[in-house]
């Protein structure tokens, strides 16, 4: 009963992930591209919490939670490099040292 | 009263608890959500407009499929790691959405036509008489 629960969650965050990998290779600007992929990494924390569900072992919430704290930081960090060039301080600009 | 409830309960699949109700709503409409945001990013026109869509995604579709999941958890040490991730998912959405638009910014994209473009343009259109009249006999 609650495997068909989880299936159906997991087919739907399945497609949502596809989807948003189409805007991820079509994007015309890489802004989009970085969008499209944080979107899938959010997605990818609620499959790996649903299918710790599925299989009947909640601990992989654990992966899941490690996973949003990465998405997020690798989602700033990139849209930090596409910004200004660098991963470092900025040395010039009128907002520096803003994300 | 109680015989209406146990009704209620009673589905075609087999009698089911309201914690299983509760879950069972909300997983269906977050993926609901999940999808209908996912074909917004897909379908919408810019970045900016692109990210309403994620933000679809991020907020109603994951949010309501975390809380659906803990309906269905066994141990109160779920339910505190799935607080945890929707805590997380909570701040980290809109501060991702934002760094982003002003990166987008920063990089030249602009956000759209603005009130002016927009108010010129409905000025400019009944000039060209020609493709008015094109567009008219496309239309008929």
């Amino acid at each position: 009963m609650t495997w068909t629960l989880f299936s159906v969650a997991s087919l739907a965050v399945l497609v949502s992930m596809a989807l948003s990998m189409i805007r991820a290779l079509i994007g015309p600007t890489v802004f989009d591209r970085i969008l499209a992929v944080n979107v899938t990494g959010t997605l990818t924390v609620v499959l790996i919490a649903v299918y710790g569900f599925l299989d009947g072992r909640p601990d992989f919430l654990d992966i899941a939670l490690l996973y949003a704290l990465i998405n997020f930081i690798g989602t700033i960090a990139v849209s930090k490099y596409v910004k200004y060039r660098d991963l470092g301080h900025p040395l010039d600009g009128p907002d520096e040292g803003d994300v | 009263m109680p015989e209406i409830i146990s009704a209620l309960l009673n589905t075609l699949v087999g009698p089911l608890v309201v914690a299983d109700w509760l879950s069972w709503f909300c997983i269906i409409s977050g993926s609901f959500f999940a999808i209908v945001g996912a074909f917004g990013i897909v379908r919408l026109p810019d970045v900016f407009s692109r990210m309403h869509g994620a933000g679809i995604v991020d907020t109603l579709g994951i949010m309501l499929i975390l809380v659906g999941l803990m309906f269905q958890a066994d141990e109160a040490i779920v339910v505190i790691k799935l607080a945890l991730v929707l805590l997380f998912i909570f701040f980290t959405s809109p501060t991702t959405t934002f760094a982003l638009a002003r990166a987008a910014i920063h990089g030249g994209v602009t956000p759209g036509p603005t009130a002016e473009e927009l108010a010129e343009a409905q000025k400019s259109k009944p000039k060209n008489k020609k493709d008015e009249k094109e567009a008219k006999s496309s239309n008929t």
